[in-house]
This record gives structure tokens, C-alpha cells and sequence, in this order.
């Protein structure tokens, strides 16, 4: 039975991880909206003044806008369905009676503990160069001509040094799931002459959907800010090939100073984020209970 | 009754997963070994896989012509900062969510992970600029507080699924034996809560040493951690594969030798208990 005092002790030992949480949403996002209504460019001081919806009016209707939020859902998307196929495939194998299964499982999460900037520099350098690249040097050996990935294919290359990094993290938690899997259940089904297809349909893909379900929630929620990867490969290029929103965001506000037009761009993020979360979140609620 | 699994079956799953996570491990290995080669064997046509002259050279060189050691003195003061001071603060509130459950704490729980929703860069702006009001731009002290509040409600909800694992019973039977509060403390309490503590600590360590968007946007050079400093590696001038592998594999072995420790707990923090 919680008494009077105990409930107000709860409350104290609540009220800084609530409060400091609030100031961090409130007081940054309220300044936020505040500047997205003002002419405010760091480059010009003392011009500031309010000028109501022009700067939504004006990031909305900017070519690079329309750009970079499909850029932002193609790799989004592109990432997910790696993830989400590629580490049901991984999962099913690993999963498999083999040898080696514990150091399996420790090498495959491995790109997932890699900094992004580490991750990005390594790709673009030792990899896709189109001069020393490895890939460059196995298509010479192949008697191929080298592709300059980062220039020729450049949103696909990003996407693909994103999924190596995530598709690791898909195949772990899909794995976790897959071995908490009724085997006698499994066997029953066998015995009864279900076919292979048919319990990976039936059987195996529903006990894994709750693993789905939240794979593409985490990943949804920190794929959709991915910022290291695209500084260090492409600086957002060429041209507005590889800008997400939150690049966009970012260099208007950091290497145009444009602080009114950069602010509409982040509630725009904001709003669509939340979309993409109230979205999820319904999603992982019917699988949670 | 027990699957009855060829030999050769066996074999065959073997050879391909073990095919498929060395294609997927390839990029580290090759950095790995990169850093052991000098700069014109690290670009040699054909690539050198295992035959050539192992150096050291390229550790030395990354330490002595940079600062990397005050880099990796950033990244460790950042990352273990901001998890110490975030589990300060979360520890307690998980606690009363886990063991006084009022009407609103699923409200509340819900409303932490949506501040998680939020993107960075919807508020980039105002931090910097107060930041820069404050003189906290390239400052470690700032960054740690950044990066506490990102992970605040990681932290927050780890800890709320492993303190409702312990079962309530097991305090009132303490109770009853007539401990007091701080042998409840300490002989019941801490030994059930640390591994939860420790495996959240882990996780956020991690987290708080890879992150990039902020140490990239709030550090020049003073408080850069490595995630930062690895980026100026991309200027034309930094283009020695060897010595950019070298220092690349300074910055991810201690991270990715705790990952390695930590797997099985990252699935359950990072899904929040929802996958076992």
C-alpha cells in the first residue's frame, strides 16, 4: 500500500529526469518555432524581425526541399527493407544448428558498434574509390571499368553503407526472437507434413513479427537523423543528390547562417517525424499487448 | 525427442553463414590489417592481404603527429560522463516507476520515449546559439549534458524493465526478517539491481562514444571526441589509408571489444524488453 508519504517521495525521486527532459523538449523547440517566424540570418545582425509564415512559405516551396525529404524516405526505405529481408534470411541461417555459432553471432554484430564516421570513411576511401578502392581493383582484376560510386550512384551508395551498419543490428534482435521459438511446436508441424515454406509462413514469421515490428521502430527512429554518414562521403552532393532533411537543416542553418529558414526546416522534420512515430507507435502498440 | 540433423547438412549451413558474416565483418578486417601496412602497401595493385612487411609505424605516427591521445581523453571523459550523470538521475525515477506505479507512469513513460522521436535537428539551432551565448561551444562539459539528455529516456526505460523484473515479494519478506532499510539496501537491493544498472551503463557508453551529429556541430577541436576527430580525416590532406586505418581502429577497438561484452543485454535494452 503506497502511503501519502511514499507517493511524494516517488514524486521527488522522479522530478529531475522529468523535468530536465521537458526543459530539453520545450525551452529548444519553443525557441525553434520562435525563430522559424523571423527574418534571422547570423550573417546579417541586427535585421531581425518578424515575418510570420514566409520562411515555411519559402522552405516548402525550395526545389532542394521536395528533394531531400524523398532522398530522406528512399533511405530510409532502402535501409529497412535491407535490414528487415537481409536479417530474416541472416537470422534463419545463423539460427541453424552449425559450428562456430557464439563467434558467428559476435562477428556479425561487429558493424554495428562502429562510429559512424568511421564506418563512412572506411567505405569511401578503401572501398569505393574509384581509383585504390578494393572494389575499383576487383573490377580492374575482373577487367571491368571502376565505377565512382560516390559520384555515379550516389544515394544508393550511402543507403548501402547505412544497411551495413543496420542490418546487423535487424539480424541480432530478429535472431533473439527466432530462438525463443517453440521447437517442439515447430517439430509437430514437421511431423504433420507441413512443408518448409509453410512453417516459415504459418509458424516462424508471426512468432517473429513483434521483432519486426520494433526493427523498424528503432531503426525508423535513428535512420531518420543520419548525419555523419552523409557529411564525410558526399557533403549532401552532388548538387542535392545524397541531402536529407536533416543535412538541409543542417546547412542552412550551420554553413548559410540562415537561422529563420533553417528553424522552418527543423519543425517541418519535427512534424514529420511525429507523423512517422504516432504512425509506429500505433504499430508497436498492437504487438506489444 | 531430439532433431536428427545430418552431418552434411551441418556442414553445408556452416560453410554459408560462416561465408556470409566474413563478407559482412570484411570492411574491419581489412581496416584492421590496413593499419599494419605502410602507406604504399596499404594502395599497392594487387591489394596485399597477408604478405607484406607488419608495421606499427602508422600507431606511432597517429599518436605523435596528432592529438589523438586528448581525443580519446574527450571521448572518454564525454561518454562515461554522460552516463554517469544520466544514470544519477534516471536511476532514481525508474525505481519509483518500477516500484510506486501510479495511474500516469505508462503516460509518462510513453511521453520519454517520444522526446526520443524528436529530431536533432529540429533543435540544433537554438543549442548552438545558446551554446555560443554561453561559451559551452567546444566545450566538454556541453557536450556531455547534450548527449545525457539524448539518452535520458534509453536510460530511463532500461532501467524501469530490469527493476520490475525484481520481484516486490522479495522486499516485504525481507521485511519481515526484520532488515532494516539499509540492509534492504544493500543485501537485497543492489545485488539484483546491478547487473541491470551495469548492462544499461554498457549500452549507454556506447551509444554516447559513437555519437556524431553533436560532437560534429558542438566541437571544433579542444573537446572533440574521436568521433569528431576521425571526420577531419576526409580533408585531401588525410588521405593516408594506413595511417587513417591506424587511427581508425584506436577509436573503435575499446567500443566494439564492450559491444561484443554486451550483445545479449542490447537486444533487451534496445527493444526495451519487447524481444527476448
Amino acid at each position: 500500500m503506497a502511503t501519502t508519504h511514499q507517493r511524494s517521495l516517488a514524486r521527488f525521486m522522479m522530478a529531475p529526469s522529468v523535468g530536465m527532459l521537458l526543459l530539453w523538449m520545450i525551452v529548444p523547440l519553443g525557441m525553434t518555432l520562435w525563430f522559424s517566424f523571423q527574418n534571422y540570418n547570423l550573417l546579417m545582425p541586427g535585421m531581425q524581425k518578424f515575418i510570420g509564415l514566409s520562411n515555411y512559405k519559402y522552405f516548402l516551396s525550395d526545389p532542394g526541399f521536395w528533394t531531400s525529404l524523398i532522398n530522406t524516405l528512399e533511405m530510409v526505405a532502402g535501409v529497412l527493407a535491407v535490414s528487415v529481408v537481409g536479417g530474416i534470411i541472416f537470422a534463419l541461417l545463423i539460427d541453424q544448428p552449425i559450428f562456430g555459432q557464439g563467434y558467428v553471432r559476435i562477428l556479425m554484430i561487429a558493424p554495428f558498434f562502429i562510429m559512424p564516421t568511421v564506418s563512412a570513411l572506411v567505405w569511401k576511401n578503401m572501398f569505393m574509390n574509384p581509383v585504390n578502392g578494393l572494389f575499383a581493383q576487383i573490377s580492374h582484376a575482373l577487367g571491368l571499368q571502376p565505377i565512382d560510386w560516390l559520384a555515379q550512384h550516389p544515394l544508393l551508395s550511402v543507403t548501402l553503407i547505412v544497411s551495413w551498419q543496420w542490418l546487423p543490428f535487424a539480424t541480432l534482435i530478429l535472431l533473439t526472437s527466432l530462438q525463443s521459438l517453440d521447437r517442439e511446436q515447430a517439430e509437430a508441424a514437421e511431423m504433420d507434413g507441413a512443408s518448409a515454406l509453410a512453417r516459415f509462413r504459418y509458424l516462424t514469421l508471426p512468432h517473429m513479427g513483434r521483432a519486426i515490428t520494433v526493427v523498424i521502430l528503432i531503426e525508423t527512429i535513428f535512420l531518420l537523423s543520419v548525419f555523419a554518414e552523409i557529411l564525410v562521403t558526399t557533403n549532401g552532393g552532388p548538387g542535392y543528390q545524397t541531402t536529407t532533411l536533416t543535412y538541409l537543416v543542417y546547412s542552412q542553418a550551420l554553413l548559410q547562417f540562415d537561422v529563420g529558414g533553417a528553424s522552418a526546416g527543423g519543425i517541418v522534420a519535427v512534424v514529420l517525424a511525429n507523423i512517422v512515430a504516432i504512425f509506429l507507435m500505433r504499430m508497436i502498440g498492437k504487438t506489444l499487448d | 525427442m531430439s532433431r536428427t540433423v545430418s552431418n552434411r547438412r551441418k556442414w553445408l549451413y556452416t560453410v554459408i553463414a560462416w561465408g556470409v558474416v566474413l563478407i559482412i565483418f570484411f570492411p574491419i578486417l581489412w581496416m584492421v590489417i590496413t593499419s599494419f601496412k605502410s602507406e604504399g602497401d596499404a594502395i599497392a595493385t594487387p591489394p596485399k592481404f597477408l604478405f607484406f612487411h607488419w608495421t606499427l609505424e602508422n600507431y606511432h605516427e597517429v599518436q605523435e603527429s596528432s592529438n589523438y591521445f586528448s581525443h580519446f581523453l574527450n571521448s572518454v571523459i564525454i561518454s562515461l560522463g554522460s552516463t554517469a550523470l544520466g544514470l544519477l538521475i534516471a536511476v532514481p525515477a525508474a525505481w519509483a516507476m518500477a516500484f510506486q506505479p501510479a495511474k500516469r507512469t505508462k503516460d509518462i513513460l510513453m511521453w520519454m520515449l517520444s522526446t526520443k522521436m524528436m529530431p536533432s535537428v529540429g533543435v540544433l539551432i537554438p543549442i548552438y546559439i545558446l551554446f555560443q551565448k554561453f561559451g559551452l561551444l567546444d566545450n566538454r562539459v556541453g557536450v556531455l549534458v547534450v548527449l545525457m539528455l539524448m539518452n535520458l529516456p534509453i536510460i530511463v526505460w532500461m532501467l524501469y524493465t530490469y527493476f520490475r523484473e525484481i520481484p516486490a515479494g522479495i522486499l516485504e519478506a525481507a521485511r519481515m526478517d526484520g532488515a532494516g532499510l539499509w540492509n534492504e539496501i544493500r543485501y537485497v537491493l543492489t545485488p539484483m539491481a546491478v547487473p541491470g544498472i551495469a548492462s544499461t551503463m554498457l549500452l549507454n557508453i556506447i551509444l554516447a562514444w559513437n555519437e556524431a551529429f553533436w560532437t560534429l556541430n558542438l566541437t571544433t577541436s579542444a573537446a572533440a571526441p574521436l568521433s569528431a576527430f576521425i571526420a577531419s580525416y576526409s580533408s585531401p590532406e588525410g588521405l593516408f589509408y594506413a595511417k587513417l586505418s591506424a587511427a581508425s581502429t584506436m577509436a573503435i577497438a575499446p567500443i566494439l571489444i564492450m559491444g561484443w561484452f554486451s550483445q545479449k543485454q542490447l537486444v533487451r535494452g534496445l527493444t526495451f524488453g519487447a524481444v527476448k
